[in-house]
């Protein structure tokens, strides 16, 4: 488009020249960076001296930015993460894209990830469509209302309970009913789940049952009638539907991946879950680990702080690599230490120390805590990492001389 | 001092293990029969409680079991034989899980033989490759055979045994629930075999399950338990001797009825006192019992809470430990220190000593701080002779002698002098920049002095913040200090990769000022500029010859920079126009260094600001080094500060003075906004708001009344701003990037906007109203907390008891989130600590596993890293390329 080079030749064999060098280094450079060079130089005639300088100033330059052994990343990503945490807000917010529901956000979030909690305090799906369903509205309201949960409380006026006659009225509203695209026929459909007779009139029902005794029993079908399931997916509380770009996108509260994977319409390759558990029985370890990274990454995000990402990868890796989810802490991470030290000065001191002589536990002193401890110096970390392979013991005698030889 | 030469055995491991009965006796050096600790004149009694042979505490008593001094005596245990065997309350739950899952005839596991072959073999392999999973295996085991009812070995019927808490034992028989004695449980557990308590996890030769049950109770030796002798004479004991004084009473007092015959019911008494006993001494925490206490009512410290919680010995003495050679006072800022150094009291100067070998190089030097001793500044404290004998300097003694005395190998514990090394910290030390290496600067007064560019790592700053400083003492630490830990070093953040030491506030203003296209100087503002710099190089040429010579600002920030400087970038002054037109941008935010000189644009928070990425100063710390940037970072900063001074900068209330039109605008706006949210109540009452999807009517009413609300705020605002004009110094202030922002201007000349609470409009406090000025349930604007008048206007006082409600609000979320954020990161630490990258390039835990196989994914540290990535493309290009590649990019905005 722009700067059309003059000699379309030249340009071809230097373009392909830089294509045969930078293919070479595909083994020592990270390809993110090759492509973003590859991008970087699209449509800038280039000689071949050029080429190779640019390629060899790349990649000494990538080479001087390697970490070194050693390196205390751990430590390093812990502080990383924990710096900034100390700006976050910790008041929950609307999200920012659907502004109908409370969104755990801020530091009450970032813990609830690192703890790895079973449950998210605000469980949230993000489900994508799948190319018929993506573009119009009326066709995602279609997977939406297959999505959202519906019990008779969502589509009845009132639920009664008749003393006099021991049955139970629902009045069904004939508008919501039409909303979820349900009629009559599948409420009446639902209740025969339960054992008992129904009489409908129009939009009422009556439903009576042998087995209601008395006024407790009544109560307690009644709350069974409420939250008897019609049709939908369990969980999934609301579904909004948001456009995105071009597309509709459904935004769910409540979450339950698993079977929304399974519902038509639905694109299952991009669909995701704010349930960092729910994502590992379902997708598997990496997907967790991924799903770990892109929490973190987001709730930093949108508290405008700024952390590298490979912080949060160590983060998401040390708590996946396991091939479980393990919480940052005493049930996981922490707690499941090989040094009996090192949990000790952690948390729940004594019975850690009680646990290891029942079981006569050895402590092999190889991490940073038990050396701290134990007052040795160096701490094996970092410089203190570096040993000799090579035995060596000098002559006693000799030993002995230098000191005598300082004096 | 412990020197490495002196050092002949390392740890290689400890094992964990419970102490059995003999061990116990072997170990003691006497038992303990007698409750008293000292007779009438003071003297220990024998075989008490402090006993001479248990140790010694007092100076000058020499031990009676090792012969050693205080400081070189270990101390020695001495045991109490107890009369009846009591349960050690740490074991009860695992006694119990082990008296379900065995036989109480035969005492072998509940399983039947097959099972327990296989299990035997599993664990054998499990324990030679996963330690771990041999745990799990063995939880297993043990909660499988917890479950069985009958004996498959000898068929006899399994009781359940039940727990009341803390340590008393019950079977559940056909009779009835029946007591088991310590006694009755000790033998049942003798009985299990070793083989079977290896399949549930209990090492037999560190732990058999007997030895749960104590028969013999070993005393700590006196050193642990040091008695205080009071001013008043009092001698005071230690919690631990008050509990084994009680432990001792009672197993006397029971030792005496067993021998004399007395009834059972007296005995089980005594019985059941002891265990209590015994179990306070061991942890006096233990829910279910009431805790001992001492004769004041405070409960007494036993040995779990010495070493539990945050001033236990594990987190309180072992992981954190206290250290000599520190000081700590008050900081000041200095910026004519470099950033590297620190201003270091002479006082403190005196007081904190370097050791220092003498050799033939300095022995002159070494005599003359001898010869000025302890309290002339540059002297000495200390000698130290090769025989390890210490010479203190302080008390009057022939120093000539002692100096002239001083041979090549002697140390010199010399005080701290100009360009020693120190670590300097800030508490909390959130990260690895709390604590960096300074170079010491000894001067006068008495306060640390610390350059301004090194607050932001510290996040210090002068409101009577204190920080403490530490001195190596070691070559080795020195050396890694200077080279690992010197402020220079942590100029980019490994957070994010990017400068986190550099310019702010007034050296953000001072250099937009500077770099100015107005600014023009005459020859000798140029030179004070210049010396102030350090510049030692020649005059550039003047920018305008006539009249008189005059130099731009530009051409003194060009003079510090590389001489082969390339640098494109846009100023934070920059308005967004719609269209940039770079060579006549109305603001100069066109930045362009070409060959060390800059060409055009202004100087300001995106070019030097600090936690900017692709500032001029992140672009030279890669380049040139870390020393260059110093240099840079120091002469800039006193460059900036002089212009500062010559050229003067002050905010007054007349900075935020706005015209009469101005003020009626906004108010204009207000009402307009009123108006707009009285319609929208209005409708509400009347039922003819529709509710939005997902809300109800009240939350709708409600984000469409903030919609409102905050727009106005907004345009009360822009108006504001745009009648203050680019020359007001409190615009120059929030568009380079200084101090402040819009928002804030607006605050202080326009208005405070919406007061909200929780994310919400205010409206709690009273019944149905915020506060009693208005009716119960008015939802208009004043009345929830909407606050018009601005800073400078004043409030009224509803909107000042408003604004006083939000300031609130803020003060305690900064309190919570404070302990919270701090408990999460000591977490993270303690899960990450151990993780480092290993030779091969993987990163690994201690135990050696891997957890990465090359650290994120291509193996760049951030902090050598171009804001994450790991190369700076654009530079190089630009670099190699030239103009060729600079067209491009600026084409593309």
């Amino acid at each position: 488009m722009i700067n059309m080079p003059r000699k379309s030749g030249k340009r071809s064999e230097s373009i392909s020249y830089l294509e045969e060098r930078l293919k070479a280094l595909e083994d020592k450079l990270p390809l993110p960076l090759i492509e973003e060079l590859r991008e970087k130089v699209k449509g800038i005639p280039l000689s071949k001296d050029e080429v190779d300088k640019i390629v060899n100033y790349v990649l000494q330059e990538y080479e001087k930015s390697m970490v070194e052994p050693g390196e205390a990343v751990g430590t390093v990503a812990a502080q990383s993460i924990g710096e900034p945490s100390t700006q976050m807000t910790l008041r929950t917010f609307h999200y920012a894209g659907v502004r109908e529901f409370n969104i755990t956000l801020g530091l009450p979030r970032f813990i609830e990830i690192v703890d790895a909690r079973r449950t998210p305090s605000t469980p949230m799906m993000v489900i994508y469509l799948d190319e018929e369903h993506r573009y119009s509205r009326k066709k995602a309201e279609e997977v939406a209302r297959r999505i959202q949960y519906v019990t008779i409380e969502n589509v009845a006026k009132s639920i009664n309970e008749d003393l006099s006659s021991l049955s139970i009225i629902i009045e069904l509203d004939p508008e919501l009913l039409k909303d979820k695209g349900l009629t009559v026929d599948h409420v009446i459909k639902a209740l025969q789940r339960l054992k008992g007779e129904t009489i409908v009139e129009g939009n009422r029902i009556i439903f009576s049952s042998p087995d209601i005794t008395d006024f407790n029993k009544l109560r307690k079908i009644r709350e069974r009638i409420t939250s008897l399931k019609l049709k939908g997916i369990r969980g999934i509380k609301r579904v909004v539907i948001r456009k995105e770009g071009d597309e509709y996108v459904l935004k769910t509260e409540g979450s339950n991946l698993a079977a929304v994977l399974n519902v038509d319409g639905v694109d299952p390759t991009r669909t995701i879950t704010n349930d960092i558990h729910e994502i590992a029985e379902v997708l598997g370890i990496e997907a967790a680990r991924q799903a770990i990274r892109n929490e973190m990454q987001s709730v930093l995000e949108d508290q405008g702080l700024d952390v590298d990402i490979r912080h949060l990868m160590l983060v998401a890796d040390i708590m996946t690599h396991t091939g479980r989810v393990r919480q940052i802490g005493r049930h996981g991470v922490s707690g499941e230490k090989e040094s009996v030290l090192a949990r000790a000065a952690f948390e729940v001191t004594v019975k850690q120390i009680i646990d290891a002589s029942i079981h006569g536990s050895v402590d092999e002193l190889k991490g940073v805590a038990e050396n701290v401890i134990i007052g040795s110096n160096p701490v094996p970390i970092g410089s203190g990492l570096v040993k000799l392979l090579m035995g060596f013991t000098p002559p006693k005698k000799e030993v002995e001389t230098q000191h005598g030889g300082s004096s | 001092m412990l020197t490495p030469e002196h050092i002949t055995k390392r740890i290689g491991a400890i094992e964990f293990g419970v102490l059995d009965p003999e061990t116990i006796r072997k170990m003691s050096v006497t038992a303990v029969i007698t409750a008293d600790t000292y007779d009438e004149d003071g003297m220990p009694i024998r075989s008490g409680l402090m006993d001479r042979r248990l140790g010694t505490i007092e100076p000058g008593v020499r031990c009676e079991t090792c012969g050693n001094l205080i400081d070189s005596c270990p101390g020695h245990f001495g045991h109490i034989e107890l009369a009846r065997p009591v349960i050690h309350v740490g074991f009860v739950k695992i006694i119990h899980q082990l008296l379900r899952a065995t036989c109480r005839s035969c005492g072998r596991l509940l399983l039947p033989q097959d099972e327990i072959e296989k299990y035997k073999a599993r664990m054998k392999r499990y324990r030679e490759r996963w330690k771990a999973l041999s745990l799990k295996l063995a939880n297993m085991i043990l909660k499988k055979a917890m479950d069985v009812e009958e004996c498959p070995h000898c068929h006899a019927t399994q009781y359940k045994i039940k727990l009341e808490k803390p340590t008393t034992f019950y079977e559940e028989r056909e009779e009835g629930y029946i007591r088991l004695t310590p006694s009755e449980i000790r033998a049942r557990l003798e009985r299990i075999s070793d083989e079977d308590l290896e399949l549930i996890g209990i090492n037999p030769k560190t732990a058999r399950p007997e030895w749960f049950v104590l028969t013999v109770l070993p005393v700590p030796p006196v050193c642990v338990r040091p008695s205080i002798t009071l001013e008043s004479g009092v001698r005071s004991e230690d919690d631990l001797t008050h509990k084994l004084v009680d432990i001792i009473r009672i197993n006397e007092r029971l030792r005496e009825n067993i021998e004399a015959g007395a009834p059972q019911p007296i005995i089980e008494d005594l019985w059941e006192l002891l265990q209590y006993h015994v179990t306070t001494y061991f942890d006096n925490e233990v829910p279910g019992i009431p805790p001992a206490k001492h004769r004041s009512g405070r409960p007494l410290r036993t040995l779990a809470q010495r070493l539990k919680g945050k001033e236990g010995r594990f987190r309180g003495s072992l992981s954190g430990k206290r250290v000599d050679f520190s000081a700590r006072t008050v900081i000041s800022p200095d910026p004519y220190l470099s950033i590297n150094e620190v201003g270091v009291p002479i006082e403190i100067a005196k007081r904190l000593t370097v050791p220092e070998k003498v050799t033939e190089f300095n022995i002159e030097e070494m005599r003359r701080l001898v010869l000025n001793g302890p309290f002339e500044y540059p002297g000495a404290n200390y000698i130290i002779r090769p025989d390890g004998k210490r010479i203190d300097l302080r008390y009057p003694k022939d120093r000539k002698a002692i100096a002239d005395a001083l041979k090549p190998g002697y140390i010199v514990e010399r005080h701290l002098r100009d360009g020693d090394i120190v670590l300097f910290n800030r508490q909390p030390s959130l990260h690895r920049m709390s604590m960096m290496a300074h170079k010491v600067r000894v001067l006068p007064y008495k306060t640390f002095r610390l350059n301004l560019l090194v607050c932001p790592p510290y996040n210090a700053d002068f409101d009577g913040d204190e920080m403490n400083l530490h001195v190596p003492q070691s070559e080795e630490a020195r050396a890694e200090a200077r080279i690992l830990m010197l402020v220079q070093e942590q100029i980019i953040s490994p957070r994010y990769g990017a400068p986190i030491i550099g310019a702010l506030h007034d050296y953000i203003t001072a250099a937009f000022l500077l770099t100015m296209k107005s600014t023009l100087l005459t020859k000798d503002k140029l030179v004070q500029l210049l010396m102030a710099g350090d510049y030692r190089g020649e005059l550039p040429e003047p920018a305008i010859l006539h009249p008189v010579k005059l130099w731009t600002g530009k051409q003194v920030v060009s003079v510090f920079l590389p001489k082969d400087f390339n640098y494109t970038q846009e100023a934070s002054v920059c308005l967004k126009c719609n269209k940039c037109t770079p060579a006549k941008c109305p603001v100069d935010a066109f930045v362009v260094i070409r060959n060390g000189i800059l060409l055009s644009g202004v100087i300001d928070k995106a070019t030097i600001g600090v936690e900017k990425m692709g500032t001029i100063l992140h672009k030279i710390v890669r380049e040139y080094g870390t020393d260059f940037a110093r240099r840079f970072l120091d002469s800039c900063g006193r460059v900036f500060l002089a212009f500062l001074d010559m050229h003067g900068f002050t905010m007054g209330l007349d900075n935020l003075d706005i015209p009469k039109e101005a003020i009626e605008e906004i108010i204009k706006i207000h009402k307009e906004a009123e108006k707009q949210v009285s319609k929208l109540i209005d409708d509400f009452n009347k039922g003819k708001l529709e509710a939005e999807p997902g809300m109800t009517l009240e939350e709708t009413l409600e984000a469409k009344i903030r919609e409102v609300l905050d727009s106005a705020r907004n345009r009360a605002g822009e108006i504001a701003s745009r009648y203050l004009g680019i020359a007001n110094e409190v615009i120059v202030m929030t568009l380079t990037g200084a101090r402040g922002n819009i928002l804030n201007v607006t605050q202080m000349c326009a208005c405070l906007g919406q007061q909200y609470l929780r994310g919400e409009r205010i409206h709690r406090g009273y019944t149905e109203r915020s506060l009693p000025h208005f009716r119960k349930r008015d939802l208009g604007v004043k009345a929830r907390g909407y606050v018009s008048s601005s800073f400078k206007k004043g409030l009224t006082p509803t909107e000042f008891f408003f604004h006083a409600m939000t300031g609130r609000e803020g003060l305690v979320d900064t309190a919570v989130r404070t302990s919270q954020s701090g408990y999460m990161q000591r977490r993270l630490i303690n899960a990450l600590q151990d993780i480092h990258v290993e030779y091969d390039g993987t990163v690994r835990t201690a135990e050696g596993s891997i957890v990465q196989f090359k650290y994120g994914e291509d193996g760049v540290d951030p902090a050598k890293s171009y804001h994450g990535k790991p190369v700076d493309l654009d530079y190089i290009l630009s670099k190699v390329l030239g103009d060729k590649y600079a067209a491009k990019i600026w084409k593309k905005k």
